[in-house]
């Protein structure tokens, strides 16, 4: 099989906030159908940062629409808290790569944050309070009155964040949020993500294709194959919690840590997909 | 631009055009052709007064019931249709069927059915300017975005308010874009529902002066339509400018960068 020997053995608490379990999905096309995730299981405990890398391709995007109720799995089971995810949970709030198209562009800055809250019936009064927090904890207190439109990409993405923020998740689930946004943005964009964890304890997956980030951001790194998807490394990552730009990527735990991932998604890309493909051929061929 | 400049656009071209058409119609003798001032001075004498009441307000009464109705009906059975699949799929063929008719051959159909008053002239209008609106409804239903829609999903914004946040104010650049369309087709059926059986309004005013030769009158009654029909048409920009900003901005930006 394709899954590694090298899964950290965690100490498992109690419930675990986040629980995939034999998560499977098969496109239906036209002409036959097609596995985009084959088998995934892994364990996200109450307060954990883990990215999921895999290579292009490998159905992260799948893998998340599964895990936040938009999209129906073939098998297996999601569960959030214990409880079983059939729609989109309550608790759950999630943070699309593209930031163009999940604002409401008639809408200022502010209206966007507050809009899951009036939905949810929050009083006025406590909905300010929050729409002034996550609006400050993302550096974007003077541009209430903006449009989204208005703002560049990095700001519209800091926008789609504090509406997350506000909603006050469980969990919360960013696919691959920073890929369409320029390389120094990014940068400040990861130290926001890695501050609001901190200060909001909140149970974050971050899906990604950018091996670097995953480090630098996780605190354990999942390591997917490419489609049809299984696990093929749960890696902890044993950085300081303190991380920051400049040192902690010049860490030679953190070159290791990367090489490591990046050994292991070229590891991915080549070796079982040949058998797969063959594999999947002979059954359309029946 | 300047609110000058603006003026000058605006008027520009029409006081061109009087002073040429007051030059080529000077020393002509045509009964059918009157001239830019005797225009002017029967404009003033046939629909200012008693006409303007009996003629011109109801008229206007009825083409704004209609347009109200035809926009109103519009969105919200455009709504219905263009976020329930099988009722789309049911309805599309017939609706197509259905706008295919010139609307004016409902006249004589709806006389019969409602009679001859200001019910059948305003079913009329309906049943011509309901369309634009009602399919474009459905189509920018249908073309909502689907990462906001999964925004919204995810949120748990369902129901009403998902049509109150996201599905109405993402169609409005569909709905007006249809509107604009609605508002000369309710014209038109306006003056037409008044030519067949009526004893006032402006489409039956200007049959009649045509009947009797009353051409300056007649040529009047023409440009008191112009005239309704540019007031739509700056009551619609003013209201689509407060209503689509966001939109226009939007638009701006995306085409700068």
């Amino acid at each position: 099989m394709t899954v590694s020997d090298t899964t950290v053995n965690r100490p498992v608490k109690t419930v675990p906030m986040l629980s995939v379990r034999g998560l499977q999905k098969i496109y239906k096309v036209p002409g036959g159908e097609v596995e985009a995730v084959r088998d995934l299981t892994f364990d996200l405990a109450e307060g954990e940062l883990v990215c999921l890398v895999g290579p292009s391709g490998s159905g992260k995007t799948t893998l998340l629409k599964c895990i936040s109720g938009l999209m129906e799995q073939t098998s297996g089971t999601v569960e959030l808290a214990g409880s079983k995810v059939t729609g989109p949970p309550k608790s759950m709030a999630v943070v699309f790569q593209e930031y163009g198209r999940s604002l409401f562009p008639w809408m200022t800055v502010r209206g966007n944050v507050e809009l899951p809250l009036k939905n949810q019936k929050v009083p006025k009064a406590e909905r300010t309070a929050l729409v002034d927090a996550a609006l400050k904890s993302v550096g974007l207190d003077h541009v209430p009155k903006s449009y989204p439109w208005q703002l560049s990409g990095g700001m519209q993405q800091r926008v789609a964040i504090a509406r997350a923020v506000a909603y006050r998740p469980q969990v919360l689930l960013m696919d691959e949020p920073f890929a369409a946004v320029d390389a120094q943005t990014r940068a400040d964009l990861e130290d926001l993500i890695r501050t609001i964890w901190k200060q909001l304890g909140v149970t974050i997956l971050f899906v990604t294709h950018d091996i670097d980030e995953s480090v630098y951001l996780g605190e354990r790194v999942i390591v997917l194959s490419s489609s049809p998807t299984v696990v093929q490394e749960d890696l902890k990552i044993d950085l300081p919690a303190e991380r920051d730009q400049l040192n902690t990527r010049a860490l030679p735990r953190f070159m290791e840590l990367r090489s490591h991932v990046y050994a292991e998604i070229q590891r991915a890309k080549l070796g079982p997909v040949t058998e797969q493909i063959t594999a999947q051929r002979k059954a359309a061929r029946k | 631009m300047s609110p000058l400049k603006r003026v000058a656009y605006f008027f520009g071209l029409p006081i061109v055009l009087i002073v040429l058409w007051w030059a080529l119609s000077f020393g002509s003798t045509n009964f059918f052709v009157p001239k830019p001032f005797e225009l002017a001075q029967t404009l003033w004498t046939t629909w200012i007064g008693e006409r303007f009441f009996e003629d011109v307000l109801p008229s206007l009464g009825r083409l704004a019931v209609g347009l109200l109705f035809a926009i109103g009906l519009g969105i919200v059975l455009g709504l219905l249709i263009g976020s329930t699949r099988w009722l789309r799929n049911l309805l599309e063929p017939m609706l197509e069927f259905f706008r295919a008719i010139p609307p004016p051959v409902l006249v004589p159909l709806l006389m019969l059915l409602i009679g001859v008053n200001d019910s059948m002239k305003v079913a009329v209008i309906i049943s011509g300017a309901i369309w634009p609106v009602l399919l474009n409804t459905v189509e920018g239903v249908r073309a909502v975005d689907s990462v906001l829609n999964d925004s919204c999903r995810s949120y748990g914004i369902r129901g009403f308010a998902r049509i109150r946040y996201f599905v109405l104010p993402a169609v409005t650049p569909q709905i007006m874009a249809g509107v604009r369309q609605s508002l000369s087709i309710g014209l038109i059926l306006m003056v037409i529902s008044e030519m067949f059986a009526s004893s006032s309004g402006l489409g039956f005013t200007i049959v009649q002066f045509q009947r009797n030769f009353a051409i300056p009158e007649m040529w009047s009654g023409i440009v008191v339509l112009g005239l309704i029909g540019l007031g739509l048409a700056l009551i619609f920009q003013f209201v689509e400018r407060r209503v689509l900003h966001w939109y226009h901005g939007l638009k701006e930006i995306t085409h700068d960068s």
